[in-house]
C-alpha cells in the first residue's frame, strides 16, 4: 500500500464517488504528504480551496486519490514549501480564499493585483480599497545585468501576461512571469450555478480547449450523480476532442515556425487548421464546438453529411501534412533555430507533473487518455509519442506525431461509433447534496482536472477547474534560462501555456 | 520547398470573396467618424489587438483572418505590434479589473484619430462573466467603442464584415487623390 492509499485508509472518509477517494488528514498528514511528493513519490495534480477545507489531489502508481485539512482557523502547512510545484496554487487560494500557507516560500499575492476592490472574495471576503499593483520581481544583480519588462499587452495577438527578464547581453540570466490579468472570477461565477450555466462557464475558461473542459466538466458532474451518458454520446465526445487537439496542433506547428521567420509553413498549417474549424462547423454547428459536450451527453448529432465532412478532412490532412511535415524536418535554417533551443530537462517535467506535449518533449510518458483512461478510449487504438530531448524541435516533433495519431482515432470512431440516444436526461433523485465528483481528461494541452461538489438541486457548490498550465508555466522560466532573448518568442510559442486557463 | 511553391503558384487562390458590411453598421460608423479623420486615414487601417480578459476563443479567430482564405491585408488591414502605430483598437473579454488600467493606457497611447472595435460577446456586454468581482464589463464602460461585433467567438466572416464597414465608412467622405 503506498503513502497515498494509506493515508486515505487512516483518515476520515468524504463522501466521494465510488472510485475516486477523498479523506481528511490532520496537519501532520498534509505535511506529509508534502514530503512525499517533495521526495518525488507521486504526481501533484491539484491543491484548491474552499471557505473553510484546503484538498490536495495527487496520482501515486496510476492511482488517484484526494486528501483534505479542515482549516477553521485558516491556517495550514505549506505544500509549496516543500514541493515547488504547489508554490502559485497556494498563492491563488490565499487570494481567492484567505486561506494562509504558514512559512510559505512565497507571500506574494498571484492572482490579486489590488484591483478587484475586495479581498479574498470567496473566503472572508471584505472591501479593499484600490492600491497600487507594484510586484517586487526578483533580481539578478551585477553590473551587466539589465531588465526588460514584457506585457501585459504583448506585440501579438496573444493574451496577456507580464514577463520581466534579466538578461546580460542578449543572454536571458532570469525570466519571472506575472500573472493574473485575465483573472475573471469563474469560481466565484461557477458557485451556485446550475449544470446549464456551469456548463456554458466552463466552456469558456480558455477557449482553445472549449472541448476539453466541456468534457472534463460533463464527467465530473456525471460522476458525481452516477449519471451514464449514451455511448453514442462518447464517441461523438471523443471525435470532437480529436478534433480540437489536431486544428490546436496545426495552429501552434505553424506559429512555432512563424516566430522563426518561416512562414511559409505558418500559411499552410493555418489553411489545414481552418479546413478543421469549417469541418467542425459543418459537423457540430460551431467552429471551436463550444457548447456541444453537456452533462449527460451531446447536443450535436454527427449526420451522414458531418460523416462525410469529417472523412474528407482526414484524407486532406493526410494528402497535404507529411508534404509539410517534410519541409519542417529538412530547412536546415529552420532546424537551426528549433533544435537545441530552450530545452526543459525530464527531472523538470517529472517534478512538475508537466503534461501534453511538454511533458512529452521531455520524456514524461503521460496521457489522461491512457492513465486513468476514459471512454472510448480503451476501445480505440492509438500511441502516445515521447521524445527524450525536450527542446523546441521535440514539442514541434510531439505534436506532429499526435496530429497523426489523432486522425487515426478519428478514422477508428468514424468507423466504430454506436448508433443511439446523444443524452441521458436527468431525473433529479433530490439526493445531490454533498454529491462529488473528479475528472482528469486530456485536452490538447495536456491533462485538465476538474472537481465538483453538488448542492441540494442539483447545482454546483464549488467547481475546481485546473488547468495543465499551472505546472507548465513555472517551467517556461527554467527553460529559457540561457537561451538569447530573440528566442523567447519560439520558446514561448512552443510551450503555448493558457493565460485565461491559468488566471482563471 | 520548392514543390509546395509549385504547386500553390499552378493552384488557384484559396482566398475567398470579400463579404459586404451591413448597412446598419455602415450608417452606425457614418454617425460616430468626423470628415477630418476620415480624410486622413483613407483606405489604410493598422490595428491593435487588445484582449482585455478573453477566454482566447476570439483571439483564435481574429487569428484566423490572417489565413489564406479571408486574407485581411488585401482590405488596407494589417494587425500591428503597437498602439503607437494603430488606427483601431480591437478589444476582446469583458475586461478583467487586473487589465482594466493597461486597457485604458494602451488607448491613450494609440494617437487620434482612433477607433475602437469591440469583438465578442464579452467585449459586447460581458457575456457569461456577468456579475462577476473581478471584471468591469462591457468595453464600452471604459474607453468609447465605435463598433461591436457579436458573437461568442465572433467568426471570421463576421469580424470583417465589420472591419470592412469600417474601412468603408473611414473612406466614404475622403475625396480623391
Amino acid at each position: 500500500m503506498d503513502w497515498l492509499q494509506q493515508a486515505i485508509a487512516e483518515g476520515r472518509q468524504a463522501r466521494a464517488a465510488p472510485g475516486q477517494p477523498r479523506a481528511f488528514v490532520d496537519a501532520a498528514g498534509w505535511r506529509q504528504a508534502g514530503a512525499h511528493l517533495a521526495a518525488g513519490r507521486g504526481t501533484l495534480l491539484s491543491l484548491w480551496g474552499e471557505a473553510d477545507a484546503a484538498h490536495l489531489c495527487a496520482l501515486v502508481n496510476g492511482a488517484i486519490g484526494i486528501l483534505t485539512l479542515a482549516c477553521p482557523a485558516a491556517r495550514l502547512p505549506s505544500i509549496g514549501s516543500l514541493h515547488l510545484p504547489a508554490l502559485r496554487l497556494e498563492r491563488a487560494m490565499r487570494d481567492l480564499y484567505g486561506l494562509q500557507s504558514e512559512n510559505a516560500a512565497d507571500t506574494r499575492p498571484w492572482l490579486d493585483h489590488g484591483r478587484w476592490g475586495v479581498q479574498h472574495p470567496l473566503g472572508p471576503c471584505r472591501p479593499a480599497s484600490l492600491g497600487s499593483d507594484a510586484y517586487r520581481f526578483y533580481g539578478a544583480e551585477g553590473p551587466p545585468m539589465h531588465q526588460i519588462p514584457v506585457g501585459p499587452v504583448h506585440a501579438g495577438i496573444i493574451e496577456p501576461g507580464h514577463f520581466r527578464f534579466t538578461a546580460n547581453g542578449e543572454t536571458i540570466v532570469r525570466l519571472e512571469e506575472r500573472l493574473g490579468y485575465v483573472h475573471k472570477g469563474i469560481d466565484h461565477l461557477l458557485a451556485g450555478a446550475t449544470l446549464e450555466r456551469g456548463a456554458q462557464l466552463v466552456g469558456r475558461v480558455s477557449g482553445d480547449s472549449t472541448v476539453a473542459y466541456a468534457l472534463a466538466f460533463a464527467h465530473a458532474v456525471e460522476t458525481a450523480l452516477g449519471l451514464a451518458p449514451p455511448p453514442r454520446a462518447l464517441w461523438l465526445r471523443a471525435l470532437m476532442a480529436e478534433l480540437e487537439r489536431i486544428a490546436n496542433h496545426l495552429g501552434d506547428i505553424g506559429a512555432i515556425c512563424n516566430d522563426a521567420s518561416f512562414s511559409l509553413l505558418h500559411t499552410h498549417c493555418g489553411i489545414l487548421r481552418e479546413g478543421v474549424l469549417r469541418t467542425a462547423e459543418r459537423a457540430f454547428g460551431h467552429r471551436l464546438m463550444m457548447d456541444r459536450i453537456v452533462p449527460g451527453g451531446v447536443t450535436a448529432e454527427l449526420t451522414a453529411d458531418g460523416h462525410a465532412a469529417v472523412a474528407a478532412l482526414v484524407a486532406t490532412i493526410r494528402r497535404h501534412f507529411p508534404a509539410l511535415v517534410e519541409l519542417y524536418d529538412g530547412t536546415a535554417s529552420l532546424q537551426n533555430r528549433t533544435v537545441s533551443t530552450g530545452i526543459l530537462r525530464p527531472e523538470f517535467a517529472l517534478q512538475y507533473g508537466a503534461g501534453g506535449f511538454i511533458g512529452r518533449a521531455s520524456a514524461r510518458a503521460f496521457d489522461a487518455r491512457k492513465t486513468p483512461g476514459y471512454a472510448p478510449y480503451p476501445d480505440l487504438s492509438f500511441d502516445v509519442p515521447v521524445r527524450q530531448a525536450g527542446d523546441v524541435d521535440a514539442r514541434v516533433w510531439v505534436r506532429i506525431e499526435e496530429v497523426q495519431q489523432s486522425l487515426a482515432l478519428i478514422e477508428q470512431i468514424l468507423q466504430g461509433q454506436p448508433a443511439g440516444a446523444l443524452r441521458t436526461q436527468y431525473q433529479g433523485r433530490g439526493d445531490e447534496e454533498g454529491r462529488e465528483g473528479l475528472a482528469l481528461i486530456e485536452g490538447f494541452r495536456g491533462d485538465i482536472l476538474a472537481w465538483v461538489r453538488l448542492a441540494a438541486g442539483g447545482r454546483l457548490a464549488r467547481c475546481h477547474l485546473r488547468d495543465p498550465s499551472w505546472f507548465q508555466w513555472p517551467l517556461l522560466e527554467v527553460a529559457i534560462e540561457g537561451n538569447i532573448v530573440a528566442d523567447f518568442p519560439l520558446c514561448n510559442k512552443s510551450f503555448n501555456c493558457s493565460y485565461s486557463g491559468h488566471d482563471l | 520547398m520548392r514543390k509546395l511553391l509549385l504547386e500553390s503558384l499552378l493552384q488557384l487562390p484559396l482566398t475567398e470573396r470579400a463579404p459586404a458590411p451591413e448597412a446598419k453598421e455602415l450608417a452606425d460608423l457614418a454617425r460616430g467618424l468626423g470628415t477630418a479623420a476620415r480624410r486622413r486615414l483613407g483606405r489604410s487601417l493598422a490595428i491593435r489587438e487588445v484582449d482585455a480578459g478573453s477566454c482566447n476563443g476570439c483571439e483564435l479567430e481574429i487569428h484566423a483572418l490572417n489565413n489564406a482564405y479571408y486574407d485581411l491585408e488585401r482590405f488596407g488591414l494589417r494587425f500591428v505590434a503597437s498602439p503607437r502605430h494603430a488606427d483601431v483598437l480591437l478589444v476582446t473579454g469583458p475586461v478583467s479589473k487586473n487589465m482594466r488600467e493597461a486597457l485604458e493606457r494602451t488607448y491613450a497611447a494609440t494617437p487620434a484619430p482612433k477607433w475602437v472595435v469591440a469583438a465578442g460577446d464579452c467585449a459586447a456586454g460581458c457575456g457569461v462573466f456577468l456579475g462577476s468581482y473581478a471584471c468591469v464589463g462591457a468595453v464600452a464602460s471604459v474607453i468609447p467603442v465605435d463598433l461591436t461585433i457579436p458573437g461568442c467567438p465572433p467568426p471570421p466572416l463576421a469580424l470583417l464584415k465589420g472591419l470592412i464597414a469600417l474601412m468603408e465608412a473611414s473612406a466614404a467622405a475622403t475625396p480623391a487623390r
